[in-house]
């Protein structure tokens, strides 16, 4: 298991130096540059300021500092927020992130599954109908539609919780992005924890575990759901991607002070350095997240084991 | 067959009408199993709705979406106290009427979806039929590239393509397709690799058919069940990563009735106006609800493979 890790860590290392070239030239490639909309400064002062971050060098040249950078984990200045480097915007925003996306997650994953596993045991039923149709709004609602209207209910009319903002970081301010963010991924995992239950409940194993007389409990958690539940992390960590992004709208909607704000910011201020370090963290958080599954998988289920 | 013979013409004309018989059997056996998705029947009727409200939202729309009623800001919908009833569902913070806005963004919502989806599978039919006939380094390069396109957010790898292109909604669409482009590729190259050592792709090659034939004519009419659903799951991503760039305000510029730019610009009077938010956000629920619902139907009905139990 183990050696399998370090071999998909390994083969990640190509897969991330094209994208760094890539999110490197491709905002190389973008018209404007990141000190157009300044006032227009003496052509003296504009060279000085070109130079100080290298940008008058050969552009196969800023390639190869840029690439020795990175690998001494230096991600570069902020061209636009000054003093801050890459590192240290990343370092300031990625905690609330993080904070957002695990809740997210974890609440989907509880919820979800809860409810999927429901709906399956009552196959048919209205409990399961009305699961099921719930969930496929959930799933056409995106989050930029939800987080306004569960402002607006729980907001402004409920006045349960504060509609934006972060406050000192307390609770009451970070329940409405979670939800929001949460919401989609939650009627996803219900849909497709219900389906592969409904399929494993009518498995021979499930047939002969009850046939044995172990207690429902028993059957459901340890037979049937462990099972069940494979597809569910297969999916969640291609939905990673879809979280990710979710979680920049939700950020800009709830003024979240996280990666996502400064980001979306960043791109149209051809902050170059910002843009490229945040592509980086966002494709090696999708690969990590990716591999971490594939080992879940081999220990959820005997039958994949990375040799 | 220079001198076609009687018998040889009324052969071919019994062949064409079998053929015909046949098709028609397909699209009714098709339409049964459709038909027996409850939701699904109601989501194309959604959306034939929907097309038919794009296609004459001239007629149909009370106002001119983009006319500022300068004496109406913000007046609620009609059923609410000072509402008006020229103003069904009331107005914008510049006096335009919603309910004609949101009739006119049905127009950009499904254009967007038939302009992405057809870029994205076209080149997704054609990488992708290639990657797997030609197989070899090609294959690789192509797929390489296609996995690296994956490896990114498709909202964020859009946001950075309409950064590079410039914000506007042909931009947006063009990223958008591309951003979609590689699960086509993906689908159409498993389809090819497992069709074609098939025996009447063999048989085909043996008869003499060129590549292009052997791809377009043989293989590819036999991977399109997946295409199809793929193609309807894209359509209603497109208008929801189309939706979301507007609301970041780097797709469809104001005042463009598109709704996610919509519903940014009325994001700021959400306290003082439910009317602006609410209304543009369920257009796009109920606009991707039924083109959910469509594509749960074809699924159950073209590919038994996929089925839901």
């Amino acid at each position: 298991m183990l050696s399998y890790a370090l071999r998909r860590l390994v083969t990640a290392v190509p897969t991330l130096f094209v994208i760094i070239t890539v999110a490197f030239f491709m905002m190389r490639l973008a018209p404007g540059g990141p000190f157009d909309s300044d006032r227009a400064l003496p052509p003296e002062i504009e060279k000085n300021i070109a130079a100080a971050y290298d940008l008058d060098k050969p552009l196969f040249e800023q390639y190869l500092i840029y690439l020795g950078r990175i690998l001494r984990g230096d991600f570069g200045p902020s061209l636009k927020i000054r003093d801050f480097s890459v590192g240290e915007l990343i370092a300031s925003g990625a905690p609330a992130s993080m904070e957002l996306g695990f809740s997210a997650i974890l609440l989907a994953l509880v919820i979800g599954v809860s409810l999927g596993t429901l709906a399956a045991l009552r196959q048919n039923s209205g409990t399961d109908f009305s699961v099921m149709s719930v969930s496929m709004v959930g799933i056409a609602v995106p989050n930029f539609v939800m987080a306004p209207l569960l402002s607006l209910v729980l907001g402004v009319y409920l006045d349960l919780l504060p509609t934006s903002g972060w406050g000192s970081g307390e609770l009451r301010y970070k329940v409405l992005p979670v939800i929001a963010l949460a919401l989609p991924q939650i009627a996803y995992v219900a849909r497709l924890t219900r389906g592969s239950m409904v399929e494993v409940l009518h498995s021979n194993f499930v047939r002969t575990a009850r046939a044995k007389g172990l207690p429902p409990r028993s059957v459901i958690g340890l037979h049937a759901l462990r099972n069940a539940l494979i597809p569910v992390i297969t999916t969640i960590g291609l939905q990673v991607g879809v979280l990710l992004a979710g979680a920049i709208l939700t950020e800009t909607i709830f003024s979240w002070p996280g990666v996502g704000k400064w980001l979306v910011d960043s791109i149209s201020r051809r902050d170059y350095f910002v843009v490229q370090g945040g592509l980086l963290l966002i494709a090696g958080i999708i690969m990590l997240v990716n591999l971490i599954v594939d080992v879940l998988y081999g220990l959820i289920n005997p039958r994949i084991r990375h040799n | 067959m220079t001198n076609t013979s009687p018998a040889a013409k009324a052969d071919t004309a019994k062949l064409e009408a079998e053929s015909r018989n046949a098709t028609k059997a397909q699209l009714a056996e098709f339409w049964y199993y459709f038909a027996q998705n409850k939701g699904a029947v109601v989501g194309l009727a959604v959306f034939v709705l929907l097309v038919l409200m794009a296609v004459f939202a001239p007629l149909i729309a009370p106002h001119n979406p983009d006319i500022q009623y300068r004496d109406s800001f913000l007046v609620p919908p009609v059923w609410e106290e000072g509402g008006k009833a020229a103003f069904l569902l009331g107005t914008d913070a510049v006096g335009r009427d919603i309910l004609s806005r949101l009739i006119f963004g049905a127009r950009f919502s499904l254009f967007i979806g038939v302009v992405v989806v057809t870029i994205a599978l076209t080149g997704g039919i054609v990488l992708g039929l290639i990657a797997g006939y030609v197989r070899g380094a090609v294959d690789t390069f192509i797929m390489r590239v296609m996995d690296i396109i994956l490896a990114f957010p498709s909202l964020l790898l859009a946001l950075v393509l309409v950064a590079i292109l410039g914000p506007g909604l042909i931009n947006a669409m063009i990223a958008i397709a591309l951003v979609l482009q590689p699960h086509f590729v993906r689908l159409t190259r498993a389809a090819v690799l497992s069709e074609r050592s098939r025996d009447y792709v063999v048989a085909a090659r043996v008869a003499g058919a060129g590549h292009l034939r052997l791809m377009f004519k043989t293989i590819l009419p036999n991977c399109l069940a997946p295409l199809i659903v793929q193609a309807t799951l894209s359509f209603s991503n497109a208008i929801l990563d189309a939706a979301a760039l507007g609301f970041l305000g780097m797709g469809a510029q104001p005042p463009t009735p598109e709704w996610g730019t919509m519903l940014a610009e009325a994001r700021e009077f959400i306290l003082r106006a439910w009317w602006v938010v609410t209304f543009p956000g369920l257009a796009i629920l109920i606009t991707v609800l039924a083109i959910n619902l469509v594509g749960d139907g074809l699924r159950d009905a073209l590919d038994p493979k996929l089925k839901r139990s």
